[in-house]
């Protein structure tokens, strides 16, 4: 017997789907999520033992090619000096995110008017201000009012994480050079809040937190979504969405459930959060007669402008022992830099934002890798040269979207159940080169302010394509865009996508919050307009 | 810990060869009384790491005799320190992606071996679920950015 249709199916248990699913729960609908991945459990959480470190680098790495777990889809990278850094799992990529949680600007949804370059956004912040209130309180939010370098908010959720002496050294750094600094904002417990225990500063929080201070989407809005009545299917991994070639209405999915057995779900309304490759690759992968070039995509935009945050990263040696591995990775950020400046050559700008410390293993790889740890004799002496004295920033550069950045299906490549695995197609653009070696001088030069007497620099980062984005766009011409100005399809009246890939923009801090804020917004839209949705 | 290894796809060449590059790359420390990772128990605990990988880690333990070979006309553990160091050079710059795993198993397991922590002043625990005091650090570094005007840029 088939399943009767449901309401509202989600596909994607991250951070946009669960906000989605938890906005939707006053509506009494019938909504159901699948997850291709599962929940995790935190006491498997690689700070509960002695391999945590280790454990980064194989089932808890941020790039799904080295974790190759049985949730995890391959994609192909080749072509891009950037690589995916994602989970797939009950909380998406927040399981393994740092918290850090700045919003974007006024000034990032208005590009095109401000500086002349890619477009502007349908959307605005004054729209979305309730949404990002509303969020921080969902999430719990440490940080503190008054950055000038942001309009006059709320006070936040709890107070600020700790300076620790990383982030005071680094303070110091920014106060000697007169340039703006502010503690992060951070989706970290510093209280008790919501029913979660406050951080105790495990210094693990890019591998899963242990201690459920971190905000991470599995348990915050996730708790409340499933208490309310949402039904989340773990190890559901969707192929494609189905269409009705009469009404061009979606009329649900075929997904695979974690025996492989291939199964339908049909639904009224379908809600695509599964990121800014995933979500164009089930489009791409959801061709019918109606469709022939993949789902929503009559503009042609489906997986093009796909958009990272180029990182620097700019490591300091101290003389005397920082933080090392203990404590939250962020403390503080700086936007110093954040704001187009036409005396440079590059338009837009980016973020500082701090990295605490490390632990032993990840002191001496990185040693390694930039050559000031040597094979031999040489070894101990340099190790504890770096060990508990390195502290470091990462300037998250503004990307922009460009065509040719895309996401398409490998010819060859396929996921455990056979279906197509994306391919990336990036290159880095020549304003996010300028902005990157602007950011390694600018970076250099505070780092030395701060006391460093030597100074490891990298850009772009290899592993560090964190931020997904761009790649369904949201925009008010069918033409020019794949979503409306409220998260529909242009193509499919009952197909929304609520996850990074309909950012216009990337602005230059991460994405999580103006994520979940955006997500809250359409899915308050479509609560507005459930008369007359479909119209 | 995993009691897998990769023992059993191991010759005992490959094995002498993999201690011996190991050692070269975490050597034992009499000045700061500390083992190489050559030692028994971290070297175990190298080879279960080492498990996954074993399909790129045999043949790159076998690459790293034949350039030895290829040198010197002896294996890897057959040549003078100085001979070693120079083939483990070579190993390095044409093997570089297998040089970089061998590296980071190496340290990982090193680095969590409790003599190496207790010889750094580390807690020998996992960080879950006592965690670690950490300093508030000076707030009122924050006085001077709190004077400055608000600097974001209007929408319009």
């Amino acid at each position: 017997m088939s399943e009767e249709p449901v309401d509202v199916l989600i596909i994607g248990a991250g951070a946009s789907g669960a906000a989605v699913a938890w906005s939707l729960l006053d509506t009494r609908m019938k909504i159901v999520c699948l997850e291709q991945g599962g929940a995790t459990n935190p006491a498997d959480y690689p700070s509960t033992g002695n391999e945590w470190e280790a454990r980064r680098s194989s089932d808890f790495s941020i790039s799904p090619n080295q974790r190759k777990l049985k949730t995890d889809y391959p994609i192909n990278e080749d072509d891009s000096p950037i690589k995916v850094a994602n989970f797939n799992g009950v909380g998406g990529s927040t399981v393994l995110y740092a918290g850090q949680f700045p919003r974007f600007h006024p000034s990032d949804f208005r590009v095109k008017s401000l500086d002349g370059v890619a477009d502007d956004w349908p959307v605005d912040y004054e729209t979305l201000e309730p949404f990002f209130e509303e969020n921080d309180r969902m999430t719990g939010v440490a940080g503190l009012a008054g950055d000038p370098a942001y309009p006059p908010r709320d006070a936040r959720p709890m107070p600020p994480v700790p300076l620790g002496k990383a982030g005071q050294a680094l303070a110091s750094g920014f106060n000697k050079l007169g340039w703006h600094w502010w503690p992060s904002d951070v989706a970290i417990n510093t209280e008790v809040y919501d029913g979660r225990d406050k951080c105790i500063n495990l210094g693990a929080c890019i591998s899963g937190c242990a201690q459920g201070a971190k905000g991470s989407a599995d348990v915050t809005y996730w708790s409340h979504a499933l208490r309310g009545g949402v039904e989340l299917r773990t190890h559901s991994r969707v192929r494609e969405i189905t269409i009705n070639d009469d009404t061009g209405m979606a009329t649900g999915v075929i997904y695979y459930d974690e025996d492989g057995a291939e199964q339908s779900l049909k639904a009224h309304i379908v809600v695509l959060a599964s990121n800014g490759i995933g979500t164009p690759r089930i489009l791409l992968n959801s061709k019918s007669k109606l469709f022939p070039d993949g789902l929503a995509n009559s503009s042609g935009l489906v997986g093009k402008n796909l958009m990272f945050h180029p990182y620097a990263a700019i490591q300091g040696i101290f003389d005397e022992p920082l933080d090392g591995y203990k404590g939250p990775h962020k403390a503080v950020q700086s936007q110093e830099f954040y704001e187009t400046d036409p005396s440079r050559d590059f338009v837009r700008g980016y973020t500082f934002e701090t990295s605490r410390g490390m632990g032993p293993a990840g002191t001496a790889m990185t040693g390694l890798g930039y050559g000031r740890i040597p094979w031999g004799q040489g070894h101990h002496k340099a190790f504890r040269e770096m060990f508990n004295r390195v502290t470091s920033i990462a300037a998250v550069c503004e990307d922009l979207p460009e065509e040719h950045n895309r996401v398409t299906l490998d010819d060859m490549l396929k996921d455990s159940d056979g279906i197509p695995a994306p391919k990336i197609s990036y290159t880095l653009s020549e304003n996010s080169r300028k902005m990157l070696d602007h950011a390694v001088a600018r970076g250099t030069e505070m780092m030395t302010a701060a006391g460093a007497r030597e100074v490891l620099t990298m850009a772009p980062i290899k592993f560090a394509g964190w931020h997904l984005m761009g790649t369904a766009r949201m925009g008010s011409d069918p033409t020019r865009s794949v979503v409306n100005e409220w998260g529909r399809s242009h193509d499919v009246k009952n197909l929304f996508i609520v996850d990074g890939s309909i950012f216009v923009t990337s602005a230059g801090v991460n994405p999580t919050s103006t994520l979940q804020a955006l997500a809250l917004y359409i899915a308050d839209q479509m609560k507005q307009r459930l008369a007359n949705l479909f119209d | 810990m995993s009691k897998l290894n990769i023992t059993s796809q191991l010759s005992d060449n490959d094995t002498r060869d993999l201690i011996i590059l190991v050692a070269m790359i975490v050597p034992p420390s009499k000045e700061h009384d500390l083992p190489g990772a050559d030692d028994p128990l971290i070297f175990t605990d190298i080879l279960a790491a080492a498990a996954p990988h074993s399909a790129t880690i045999v043949p790159a333990i076998q690459a790293l005799d034949t350039i030895a070979r290829d040198l010197q006309e002896k294996g890897f553990a057959e040549l003078a320190v100085e001979q070693q160091e120079a083939a483990a050079n070579a190993f390095r710059n044409l093997n570089a992606a297998e040089a970089e795993l061998l590296e980071a198993l190496t340290v990982q397991c090193y680095y969590r071996d409790e003599r190496v922590k207790n010889n750094l002043d580390m807690d020998t625990r996992p960080p879950f679920p006592v965690g670690f005091e950490l300093e508030q650090g000076d707030w009122s570094l924050l006085d001077k950015v709190r004077k400055r005007p608000a600097f974001y840029r209007p929408d319009s």
